[in-house]
Parts: C-alpha cells; structure tokens; sequence
C-alpha cells in the first residue's frame, strides 16, 4: 500500500490523477451533452424532467454521479496543489515574461480551472442543490393519450411532501408526473447576466480541454505516431468545439425563447 | 578587422551570489558585429568593464559551438535567446537590430540556484543522471558491438533523445520549471536500446524520485520545453517517461532494492 | 636523467598481453584501501575514473566545468577509428597500428602504437554495452565511415556528434561509480599544483571555483587527464576554458613535457571575422571530397573581393587559381590537412585572401552542385552547410565557403612510458594531455580512441602495478609537503589578483596567440622562431606588470581564472618556440621551411630526430634541458611521404 501512497505522491502520479480524473469528466461532458440535448425538444419539458429524474432515481448512476462530484473535487485539489508546487519550484520570475512557443489555454490550465470551479458550483448550487432540496420546486403531470400519441401538460401538487414521481396507464393514457426542472432552467436562462455567464463559462470548457484532452493522453503516456493525430482531433473538434458550442446553445436558446415571449 | 557598428543597451541581472539579493543593471554594448556571436557581445562589455576596473559579467560558456551545455541565458523572453534550435554561444547579434534594448537573465528556478550574476547552479541535473542514467555494466567483458542488431529506427531515435546537451533550457523555458523533458530523454534513449532493458523500470523509478527531490515543477504540456529546446528533444520523450514509470509502479511486480552506498 | 620507456619485450603484437601478465595486481580486497585521483572528466578521466571505481578503488574526480559531461571531448564530430574489420575490407589490427604510426610521420612509438589498435575493438563493444547510439545499418549492425589516412572503413560515428555519445557513455558509467560512492567528484575545481612527497606524487591543490578555497587533496596516484593546449594558439576549435594549467604545473614540479611543437592544424575551418572572435569552428574534412579549393589568381581581384565590389560567382574561370589541384595534380583538394592548410596560408601570405579579414580561400561546391544536384550534396553535408550558413550568414549552396585552417589538436603532451607514468612516479597522464600515440601527426578518428583506450583498457592495469609496489599505506593531507605546496598556489594566486596594470588577460592571451600562429603555426623557420622566442619573453614580463586581473579569491573570478591560465600558456609557448627550434626537420604538423623536398613537402631528418624531445624544467626562466628518447622501429619501414 505504501508504494501506491509512494506512486501517487510523485510528481508523475500527481499528473497521472490528474488525467485520469480529467478523462473521466470528459467521458461525463458526452453523457450530459447528449442528455441535455433534450432540452431542445419542443415538448414542455417532457423528455428533460423525466431525463432528470432518471439520472437521479437510477441506482447505477447514483453511484457513478458521487464518483463524479468526487473527481470533480479530487481535480480541483490536485490541480491545486501541483499549481502551488509548480509556483514553488520557480520563486524568483522573470523580468521579461516567457515568450516560448506554447498555446495559450496550455499556459491558463490553472485560470481556466478556477473558472470551471466556480461555474461548477454555481451550476450544481442553481439545479442540483435545487432539484434535491428545493421543497418549492413544482411538479408536472404530462398526460399522454396512447392512442394518438398527443401530450399535454399541467402543473401537479403532490398529495403528500415525500412524493418524487410516478407513472402510472389509465384509459389508455399515460400519466407520468415529475419534478419540473425544466421550468427552473427556462427561467434561469431567461436572465441576461446568467446566460453571458453560462457561455464565458463554456469558452472556458473549449480551452480548457483543448489542451486538458490531449494533455492526459500524453500524462498517461499514451503517445503514438499513429493515434495521437487522432486524439488531437477528437479533443479539438469534440472537446473544445463541439460540446462546448452544444452547451453554450442552451442559455442562448433559452433566451431567445424568453424575449419571445413563448413561455 | 574592423569592428561593426551596432549600439545595444543590455539590462543584465547581477547577483554576487545566492545569498545576497540582486538587480538589473544596464550597459551600453558599442559597435558591435553582427557576425559575433552573443557570447563574443558579451566579451566584449567585459573587456570594457575589465579596463575600468569593474567587475565583469559572470556568464557560464565553454565550447562555444553548441555541443557542452554550458552556455545559458534568458534572452528577451527566451531561453538562449529567440532564434529556434541553437544554444546562446551559436546565437549571433544579426538575430538583433541596431539600438534594440536586450535583457539578459539568468535560468530561473528552485532547483537551479544562482552561483553569480548570470551563472546558475545546475548540478540536480546531475544528482538525477547518477540516479540511474545508465546502464549497469562494468569494463570489459562485454558482448560484441554486433552481437545484438538494432533497427536503424530505433537507434535513430535513441540518438535523438541522446543528443540532449544537458544545458536547462527546458527548465528555463517552462511555466513549471519542469524538468521532465531532460529526465525523460536519458530514460527514452536508454529505454529504446535493447542494452537499456535490463534496467528499464528500476531507472525510470530512481530517476522521477531524484527529479521530485529536486524541487523541479511538474509538467503541464505546455510544449514550451520542446520549442525552446536547442537540440530540439521532443515532448514525446516526456510521455514515453511517464508510460515507463507507470508500467513500473502500478504494473510490474519487482522492488527496486536501493544499491548500499 | 635517463627516459626509461619501459617497452616490454619480446615480439611487438604480444607485448601488450606478456606486460599485463607481469604486472602486479592489487588483491580485490586491498584495493578500497588505495585513493586515486583524477583529473579532467572527458573520454580519458571519465573512463579511468568509472574504471577504477568499479574496481574497488577509492576515486576522487575533479572537473573546472560545472559538470563532469561538458569536458571539450564532447565537441568530436567525426568518429572513432577501432579494427574491428566488420566491412570486409581488409582491416587488422596490424594496419590500424600501421596506419596510425606512418600518420604519425614516423614519430610515436610502436608499441605504444601497436596497444592502442589492439584494444581498439574492446572500445567499441563497451561503448555499445552503454547504450551508445551508434550509427547502423538498416539490417541492425554498426555503420562504418572512411576518413583520411586510411584505406579501409573502420570509423564508428554517431552521426556529427560521436564525441558528444561517447563522453555521455563515459559520464554515464562515471556516475553510476558516483551513486555507488566510489568515485566522489569535485566539479568547479581547478587544479593549481601537484603535492609530490619523496618524488613520488602524491596528491594535489584544487581551488573551489565558487568560494575561493585552496584545498589540498591526497592520493596514492594522481591521474592528469586535462586534454591538450591548443588554445595557446588563443583561437582554436578547444573549448575556451581548455588549458594546460594542470600539465604544466606538473611540468613544473618535474614531469618531462614532451613534444610540445607538434600541433595539428585543420584546413577546414569557418575563418575568422574580426578581433572580437572567441574561438573558430571547425567544419568535417569530408568537405573536401567534393568542394573545390581556389584563390583568386591575382592580388587585385583579391582586393575587390575583399570590399566586396566583387562577388566570388563572378570571379570568371581563367581568374580562378585552383592551387591544390594545380600543384598536387594526384591527390588535389585531397592532400592531408598539414598541406592543405600551408598552402591556404601560402595565398593568404601573396596578398590572395578572401573575405572580410583576407584570411580565407574558397571551397567551391558550384561544379559539385552542377554535377550531382543540389539534393544529393545536401543529403551529404547539409548539416555543415546549415552549420556554416548559421555563423557566417553566407548561403554555401549560392556562394563558395570561406574557409581557414584552424589549430585543434596537439600531438605533443606530458612524457609518459608505456605504463602512461610521467616521469614523477604517481603521477600519470592519459588522452591528448600525455604525448604517447599520435607521433607528429594524428588521423582523424584516433583522438577519441585513445582517450578511451588510456581511460579503459590501460591505466587500470598499470596503475595496479605501482599501487601494489608502494602497499596501501594510508596517505594523508597531514605530510607537511602539502601545506608548503598550497602556499605556493596562494602565493601565485595572490601574485595574479595584485595585477592592476591597464591591459586585460584576454589582449595578453590574443597576443600570445599571434606571436604562436605566425612563428610557430603551419610553416616555422629558424629566424622566425629566434624572433618568436623574444616576443614571448617580453609579452611575459609585460604580463606580469601590466595586465588586469579583477576582483577576489573568495568568490566566482573567471578573470582570476584566466589569469592563472594565460600566464602558464605564455610560459609553454616559449617552450613550443624552443622545441620547434631544436627540431630542424620538419615531420607531420611541424613543417620547418628550412626542411623540405623540391616539391615543397616536409623532408624528415631521421638520422637525426627519430627520437623524442623531453624538456625537463630547471627553474623559473630558465631553459630546460632536452632529454631524447629515440625511437626504433621495427615492424614498419620508414618511407618519405609524397602527395604529388
């Protein structure tokens, strides 16, 4: 046991937490890019509040979301420390600061992060924390007839403050009443400064994994003539275009529904 | 033999030693060729200061072609100055224009004390190469030079890490003052080698436990190092480094048992 | 004092093989009892130091540089000559040795000669066992170049930089000797003196580069492995802080001083552009086998080159003098370095030199170019012509090289015998610092040779024998020899730090080295040399009155350092002057104007100078006495070079 306390102490193993934790949020960004995506489904929410209560309410994910928040924390820690050891390891600067070839986002990972952090907490402070404990919250009820495949929707007072959700068929109906996140997230957006915030934050994200992506494969040692083009392209395209620009989408979606007035 | 006619202001950092403080203190460099090389500027200032009685600028050079490592410099920004792939001693004052203002520091880092002004103390490096930068055999009793081939590719790639000249200019260079581009092309050549294999994974695990030792930073990617890099070593060493050590530490099942001193 | 080479007998190819069999050894367990103490880290210390390391010995290693691995040995570019005969081609040991001593110009000793081809070939298997990164063939087997001197491909490279593989394999195994705490290393040491004790050595006085201490050392041997003095010469392909300190100051407190007149001189270098150069680069010799050497025929045409109202593209056919071609119509750009490089000096001398300075000739590669493509010259020496278009800004593609013969190596170093002992017992020397293998002449590719030769395969033998000789009795800094010595390195450093005239070391240094290159450089003669002699007498007693030395002993004092350096270069360049005097042949690097054939080549006198010139120093200014060792041979046949 003490050689991995030994391995994860080093400079490398520092680094290779790093990547690992980094990667393992990468792979969640795809989950949540694909998941919210449902967000642009013109269905009053439907789709998104059951989404949101299936990522709550599903054993298997619970556990993958607390070993979430805890990569979450054990990046920012180590992020954290390396930075401080990093600073420590150069006490005197330069006069004239570095001019060497480097990206930009390579020489801001530290910047960026801090960003990211904080956008994180409010993020998870605005929906998560909400979505958990908010008694406020309101509940939908989305009738489907079966028959003709239409939905309407209305407000639902639960009968009892334990309620989460049901589903339930009656007359060929299909009644299924759940947290109205989606509300939440519609009036959320509907404020000028939180959307700004939303997609500074996401240009963070871009620039952040531009250079976080393909740095864990190289942490890892993953480095190939033939693969790492690919790696690049993936991290590039995907990761700092993509997904970001997917994301961003959403407060400015929602926005401009708010000053349409359509909700 | 005429000399040229460039005029040059240089702010050069002077430090008597590591334990008093330092500053800039700027000098006038006159008539100055642009055929001489940065270092021969720099003599030039030293012979003038020698003539006024003055303490000249204490800078570290020796071969004077690129190959000993000696030689550093913070140049404007840039480790060995701003031409790509040449050391401070193959730099010449052309790279420059008449009346510019150059500031002259020293390497930058924990790990890399000051001896004086410009001349820094370098010797982690080779803490970390007595580490394990080699391969253990004895004198004599040695295999024939032929008696393993080695494909030319990766005898060529080896030379490639080999060709490391030790100078800093990767520490210099970095946000981090990282070391791992130098730590990693000593592991990466010896790890290419069929001669290195032996030792592989006992090496790159006494080397990464002297660099840490050190005080150098940790790598970020940045790539800095690889720019800056008068050798031009590449950034791939360092993952190379890091595969091994992985391999070592979370993989193979033998202890590496410290040689008694 | 008689030299007691101590060849050993019997036929020349056993000798090697019947001495390491007489010698006695040092049981295993005694050998952590003996101190030794090495000086200099290139191929030669840095071998010897790991050697005797992993032997058993207690080692203490000692470099001026800020780390053992930036010794000058580093900068070799071309290769490492061994007779491993792995192209087929008719290589032995025999020729190597054979190539070797006529290389030589007849004026090194055979069994000398003889060893280092023989252990020639166990280099190149250690250097492989390191993790030396040879050059290899696409089936995986080690690549082989030729180079000058020989007919055969035995040159072992790593691409332009084997110098810079071969001393990392040294350092490598060095610090390997480090961790195991057998070899305990001093870097930012100068050795200032050797302590000898009954006229055995017996340890030396070091100065800590960094806080000024003067500190004595002891040891049961004492190993000199401090490279070689070309750079009295002031400008010369070494390393700036290369120098001959260390040989000297033993010269000084006994060792005989060998051959100090045999100096190489390398016709392809990048030429000096003005007063202010620090040091001249050397560029592959290999050049030649396709470039063309030319001068202009005329002084006029030479003038307008020199202002550069005339581009050298422009110069037309008829006004081109191809001199090597024209006079050596048989061997052309070929002839060996030594002709090359007089007859550059020769069209400088008629008022026909190049460039800025006037102190060049052309390497033409217009007609190469013409003839095989510019791709396929590229392929072939693009590096150099990068490296040239790097310092002097001239593209060699567009525009002939400039180029200048250069001082790189010296033949010449401390006397030792066989056993690489000086004549101070204890004391020994290895690499380009001793005199032993190169004759008047060295080939390309042997310097590194035998650096490690002496540094892996000799000294580890021989240096048992004395050891065992004088038992391990503990040697101390105690023995007040020691502390007499130091205060004659005080004395002498104190000396240098009172100097507070108004001309710095480096004009000395620079001027030192004109007065050397103009008498004796690439052609000596007897009025010459008579001159030469009375300008460096006076350049000394003007050092000692006038220069500038900066500064304190107790901290970082490079003009301290130089000082020191320069004062002893002043000193062996007087006996340079005396050793080319007393030579009147000329033979190999040392051409004496006085001695040559009709063609003009250099015209040994074997009847009178196959022998050895060792100078014994008898006192501050005074001359030294010429001891001879003569040479015999008997394996090889001595004949007069012809190029023509």
């Amino acid at each position: 046991m003490s050689e991995f306390k030994q391995t994860f102490n080093s400079s490398l193993g520092k680094k290779l937490i790093m990547a690992l934790t980094g990667l393992f949020l990468c792979t969640f960004l795809i989950v949540h890019v694909g998941g919210n995506l449902l967000l642009f489904n013109n269905d009053n929410g439907f789709s998104f509040n059951v989404y949101a209560n299936f990522l709550t309410h599903f054993p298997p994910i619970e556990v993958i979301a607390y070993l979430l928040y805890l990569s979450i924390l054990v990046h920012a820690l180590y992020g954290l420390i390396l930075t401080v050891k990093n600073r420590k390891a150069r006490p005197v600067g330069y006069a004239v600061a570095t001019k060497s070839d480097a990206s930009w986002s390579s020489k801001n990972m530290g910047l960026l992060g801090s960003i990211l952090f904080l956008f994180i907490v409010i993020h998870m402070g605005d929906f998560w924390y909400r979505y958990h404990n908010d008694k406020n919250m309101g509940f939908k009820e989305y009738r489907t007839d079966l028959a003709t495949g239409v939905t309407t929707v209305a407000d639902y007072t639960p009968a009892n403050a334990e309620f989460s959700h049901s589903v339930a068929t009656e007359n060929n109906v299909e009644i299924v009443r759940v947290k109205d996140l989606h509300t939440r997230v519609a009036t959320s957006f509907s404020n000028i400064i939180y959307v700004l915030f939303y997609v500074i934050a996401m240009g963070a994200v871009a620039f952040h994994l531009l250079h976080g992506f393909q740095s864990a494969f190289r942490t890892l040692g993953w480095v190939h003539r033939k693969y790492t083009p690919i790696v690049y392209f993936i991290g590039t395209w995907l990761f700092a275009v993509i997904i970001p620009l997917a994301f961003a989408a959403m407060p400015v979606y929602y926005y401009y529904l708010s000053t349409q007035g359509a909700h | 033999m005429s000399n040229g006619n460039m005029n040059l202001t240089l702010k050069v950092w002077r430090q008597k030693n590591a334990q008093t403080a330092g500053k800039f203190v700027s000098y006038k460099a006159e008539n100055i060729s642009p055929d001489m090389s940065f270092l021969e500027m720099l003599d030039v200032v030293n012979e003038s200061l020698t003539h006024k009685g003055d303490e000249p600028i204490n800078f570290d050079h020796d071969c004077r072609e690129g190959i000993c490592g000696m030689c550093s410099l913070y140049i404007n920004g840039h480790p060995h100055g701003p031409k790509r792939g040449v050391t401070t001693c193959q730099l010449h004052m052309r790279t420059f224009h008449d009346g510019e203002t150059i500031t002259i520091e020293p390497w930058r880092a924990e790990a890399f004390p000051i001896v004086k002004d410009l001349a820094v103390d370098r010797s982690a490096f080779d803490r970390i190469q007595q580490a394990g930068g080699y391969v253990s055999v004895n004198t004599g009793g040695v295999p024939d030079g032929n008696a393993i081939p080695i494909p030319k590719v990766i005898a060529d790639e080896a030379f490639n890490s080999a060709t490391c000249i030790g100078c800093g200019a990767c520490v210099a260079a970095c946000k981090n003052a990282s070391a791992m581009l130098f730590v990693s092309a000593k592991i990466t050549q010896l790890g290419l080698l069929p001669q290195g294999q032996p030792e592989r994974y006992r090496r790159v695990q006494s080397m990464v436990a002297q660099m840490d030792e050190e005080g150098f930073g940790n790598c970020t990617n940045t790539g800095a190092c690889e720019a800056e890099c008068p050798k031009e070593i590449k950034l791939t060493n360092i993952a190379r480094m890091n595969n091994d050590y992985f391999s070592a530490k979370l993989f193979r099942q033998e202890e590496i048992h410290e040689q008694n001193h | 004092m008689t030299l007691d080479a101590k060849i050993p007998q019997g036929p020349l190819a056993e000798k090697w093989s019947k001495h390491k069999f007489d010698l006695k050894l040092v049981n295993p367990a005694n050998k952590r009892k003996y101190d030794i103490i090495v000086v200099g880290t290139g191929l030669a210390g840095a071998s010897a130091a790991a050697t005797l390391g992993e032997l058993g010995y207690n080692v203490k290693a000692y470099c001026f540089q800020d780390s053992p691995r930036r010794a000058h040995s580093i900068a070799a570019q071309g290769g490492i000559n061994a007779a491993k005969n792995y192209q087929n081609d008719g290589d032995s040991v025999f020729r190597l040795f054979y190539d070797t001593i006529k290389g030589g110009d007849y004026r090194a000793r055979e069994a000398n000669v003889y060893r280092l081809a023989e252990v020639s070939v166990n280099i190149i298997d250690q250097c492989v066992a390191q993790g030396v990164p040879f050059a290899r063939e696409y089936g995986g087997l080690l690549d082989n170049r030729s180079f000058g001197g020989s007919q055969v491909s035995r040159t072992f490279y790593a691409r332009g930089q084997t110098g810079q593989q071969l001393l990392l394999g040294a350092y490598s195994a060095l610090n390997r000797q480090i961790h195991a705490g057998k070899v305990k290393m001093y870097t930012r040491h100068e050795m200032l003196d050797v302590v000898t004790i009954d006229g055995h050595a017996k340890g030396i006085v070091t100065r800590n580069m960094l806080t000024g201490a003067i500190d004595t050392h002891a040891a049961h041997a004492v190993l000199l492995c401090t490279g070689g003095y070309s750079n009295v010469f002031y400008l010369s392909t070494n390393a700036i802080g290369s120098n001959v300190t260390a040989a000297w100051r033993a010269h000084k407190r006994g060792a005989l001083f060998a051959n100090p007149c045999y100096t190489q001189i390398h016709p392809t270098c990048i030429p000096v552009t003005g007063d202010h150069q620090s040091k001249l680069t050397l560029m592959s010799e290999s050049l030649r086998n396709d470039g063309r050497v030319w001068a202009p025929k005329t002084a006029a045409i030479a003038e307008q080159l020199r202002k550069g109202t005339l581009k050298a593209d422009q110069v037309k056919e008829d006004d081109r003098d191809y001199f090597l071609e024209r006079k050596y119509p048989a061997f052309g750009n070929l002839v060996p370095r030594d002709v090359a490089s007089r007859n550059a000096k020769e069209m400088v001398e008629e008022g026909k030199g190049v460039g800025g300075s006037g102190f060049a000739v052309f390497l033409d590669f217009a007609d190469a170019i013409k003839r095989l493509g510019e791709e396929t010259v590229a392929a072939k020496y693009g590096n150099l012509f990068d490296m040239y278009y790097q310092i002097t800004n001239e593209n060699p593609y567009k525009q002939p090289m400039r180029i200048y013969p250069a001082v790189h190596y010296t033949m010449g170093g401390l006397w030792v015998d066989y056993n690489l002992s000086t004549t101070i017992p204890g004391l020994y020397a290895l690499g380009e610092c001793n005199f032993s293998d190169h004759g008047a002449n060295r080939l390309g590719a042997s310097a590194l040779m035998q650096g490690l030769s002496d540094g892996y395969f000799v000294i580890p033998y021989t240096l048992g024998d004395y050891l065992a000789k004088i038992g391990p009795k503990k040697v101390d800094t105690s023995h007040p020899a020691f502390e007499q010595t130091k205060q004659d390195v005080i004395a002498h450093v104190n000396k240098l730090l009172a100097l507070k005239g108004n001309k710095t070391v480096n004009e000395y240094h620079r001027e030192l080295g004109h007065i050397i290159w103009e008498y004796c450089g690439m052609a000596r003669t007897d009025a010459g040399l008579r001159k030469a002699k009375g300008l460096i007498q006076a350049l000394k007693a003007d050092f000692w009155k006038n220069a500038i030395v900066t500064g304190e002993n107790e901290e970082v004092n490079a003009s301290l350092e130089r000082a020191g350096r320069v004062a002893d270069f002043i000193e062996l360049g007087e006996l340079m002057i005396d050793d080319a005097l007393m030579r009147k042949e000329s033979c190999g690097g040392h051409f004496r104007v006085e001695s040559q054939t009709a063609d003009g080549e250099a015209l040994r006198d074997d009847e009178n100078f196959a022998f050895v010139a060792a100078w014994e120093f008898k006192g501050e200014n005074q001359p030294e006495e010429l001891h001879k060792e003569p040479l015999t041979f008997e394996a090889v046949h001595l004949s007069q070079r012809n190029y023509a």
